[in-house]
């Protein structure tokens, strides 16, 4: 890679070891996807819960976080995705001390770095969004997809170590989203139906990110009838990401890289669309039925909730009790969690029996040693992202609508 | 004579190992019971696998991003693969590799890697040459 003198210096040590360790790291990853040199950002999002982290990965950080305050901080803005625990519901979810200890131990380390504790995978509603153009290191899949494809932005995908090294140096190697040829659509998907609920909008993306396969694969979107919501994006961008490891999409007419099929192509030929259909859904659905079994869980998360889907959970929920032998988890962002206090809506999904977590995600929270303590096996949720990833935990998920969700929870089966 | 393949440039140090190699993806997340060392997603090729000390050869890089902190945190308890060659890998796995020291090849000349090695190959990966050398077999 091209160094400038600037980053000859952080390489040499000039700056100290912190931003020389993070410049090596990234130096390794650049020449691995031949960057030609780095590109300045403007914001880093850091993917660190500590089922992730660790102990490995927790003293890495309180290593950083050793050094004296030039040395350590970082110098762009640079924010968190949902942590391991909320504190303040860790024994009602039956979370060990052990996880809380490793959890603060982050946080200290975080916030002596610098970091901003945003604890959010939904930073693009609740913090500051990326605008069309703006260079960021951003982690949570979700996150990079949607600032990439509704906000225009470019990112790849940082995993934790990246993205912090991007905050420390304020650079990232140029290479994947941030080059203009790497956002040119490469498969073309046509779909002859509009979602309107938040779990079909997962179910689409989630086929489309199965068809698209892999990371390099940019799909185009066509046949949507109207624009959607940003909370429908986030549904469909999130559930794309984790199927299929997708980055960026276009959906001509919506997202400002395509205003027309043929920019989304960058003027080259269209190639022949895939067609997906009720049959595409209907399979997708019943990998994951189980009607009439008890569920033992549900879970509205992945990504963390809107005000906005705050609020629909709470009309849904209203005057209802929570089956006894059901639990009903929901993961919003801090700043959310202030806002739902504020105007009542936790105190209404709390009445009936739910739980609300701030500052997490379900399947960032331990969540195998949840099931285990808790005795969860069936899970229910409205997030083709979440269905996708817990079964690994040991869960077995069902996809069904934020109504089908409440219904189930209330009548303690899946109805 | 021992087939060579090659490869782009790689990352970590050069081992040799046995092959575990399956036509699937991978997540560190979604894919694996970290602290048994097994696959343990029900819908993998490989659930119910011990990875641990294997070449993993899949075709893609698969998930979230958690799989950049997860594999430093697997080798430091000795439950990692021994390296991991992609058909082509996504940032994350690269980014995760690096952060590890896990040694990762992908892209190589002669196609997808799951269909070129099989799983037992005694298999040589240098990441620095950019190649993967099947030892067993002519």
């Amino acid at each position: 890679m091209r160094l400038s003198d600037h980053e000859q210096a952080m390489l040499a040590g000039e700056m100290g070891p912190v931003r020389q360790i993070a410049l090596r790291h990234q130096i390794k990853v650049g020449d691995f996807f031949d960057a030609p040199d780095f590109v300045p950002v403007t914001q880093a999002h850091i993917m660190a819960d500590t089922e992730s982290l660790g102990e490995a990965g927790v003293a890495w950080l309180e290593m950083l976080a050793n050094h004296s305050i030039a040395e350590r901080r970082v110098c762009i803005p640079t924010i968190t995705d949902p942590r391991g625990t909320d504190f303040t519901k860790a024994t009602v979810l039956k979370q060990a001390s052990w996880m809380l200890d490793l959890e603060q131990r982050a946080i200290d380390a975080f916030v002596k770095l610098g970091v901003l504790m945003t604890n959010t995978c939904i930073n693009y509603q609740t913090v500051q969004a990326a605008t069309r153009g703006e260079h960021v290191a951003f982690g949570d899949t979700g996150v990079v997809i949607y600032s990439n494809s509704v906000g225009g932005a470019r990112s790849n995908f940082e995993g934790g170590p990246s993205a912090l090294s991007a905050g420390l140096t304020g650079r990232t190697p140029r290479y994947g989203f941030h080059l203009d040829s790497r956002r040119q659509g490469t498969l073309r998907v046509r779909t002859d139906w509009t979602p309107t609920t938040l779990n079909e909008w997962g179910a689409l993306g989630a086929v489309a990110g199965r068809l698209a396969g892999n990371y390099w694969a940019v799909p185009v979107i066509e046949g949507i009838d109207r624009a959607p919501s940003s909370d429908e994006l986030k549904h469909f961008g999130a559930a794309m990401a984790s199927f299929g490891s997708v980055a960026l999409f276009h959906m001509p007419g919506v997202t400002p890289e395509a205003p027309t099929p043929a920019d989304a192509f960058a003027g080259r030929p269209a190639p022949q669309a895939v067609s997906i259909g009720a049959g595409d859904f209907e399979a997708f659905y019943a990998g994951y039925a189980a009607a009439g079994d008890k569920v033992d869980v549900v879970v509205f998360a992945a990504p963390q909730l809107s005000l906005i889907e705050m609020q629909q959970l709470a009309g849904l929920i209203d005057g209802r009790h929570i089956h006894p032998e059901t639990s009903l988890v929901v993961t919003t962002s801090p700043e959310i969690k202030f806002a739902a206090d504020r105007m009542g809506l936790t105190a209404r999904i709390e009445t009936a029996g739910g739980i609300v977590a701030a500052g997490v995600c379900f399947y960032q929270s331990y969540a195998r040693e949840m099931a285990e303590a808790n005795g969860w096996q069936r899970l229910l949720t409205n997030s083709a992202k979440l269905v996708n990833i817990i079964a690994g935990y040991g869960y077995k998920p069902t996809l069904a609508s934020m109504e089908r969700c409440i219904d189930s929870a209330v009548a303690g089966k899946i109805v | 004579m021992p087939i060579v393949l090659k490869c782009h440039r790689g990352l970590g140090p050069a081992v040799t190992g046995t092959a575990l190699v399956a036509q699937d993806n991978f997540s560190a997340r979604y894919d694996l019971d970290r602290l048994k060392g097994t696959f343990s997603r029900p819908a993998h090729k490989l659930c119910g696998q011990s990875y641990v000390g294997r070449i993993l050869v899949l075709q893609t890089a698969k998930g979230g991003v958690a799989s950049a902190w997860m594999l430093r945190e697997m080798a430091a308890r000795g439950l990692a693969p021994k390296a991991i060659v992609f058909d082509r890998t996504n940032t994350i796995l690269a980014q995760g590799a690096a952060f590890a020291e896990v040694a990762i090849v992908d892209r190589f000349e002669a196609g997808d890697p799951t269909t070129l090695i099989r799983t037992g190959d005694e298999v040589r990966i240098e990441p620095d040459a950019g190649l993967v050398t099947i030892l067993n077999r002519d």
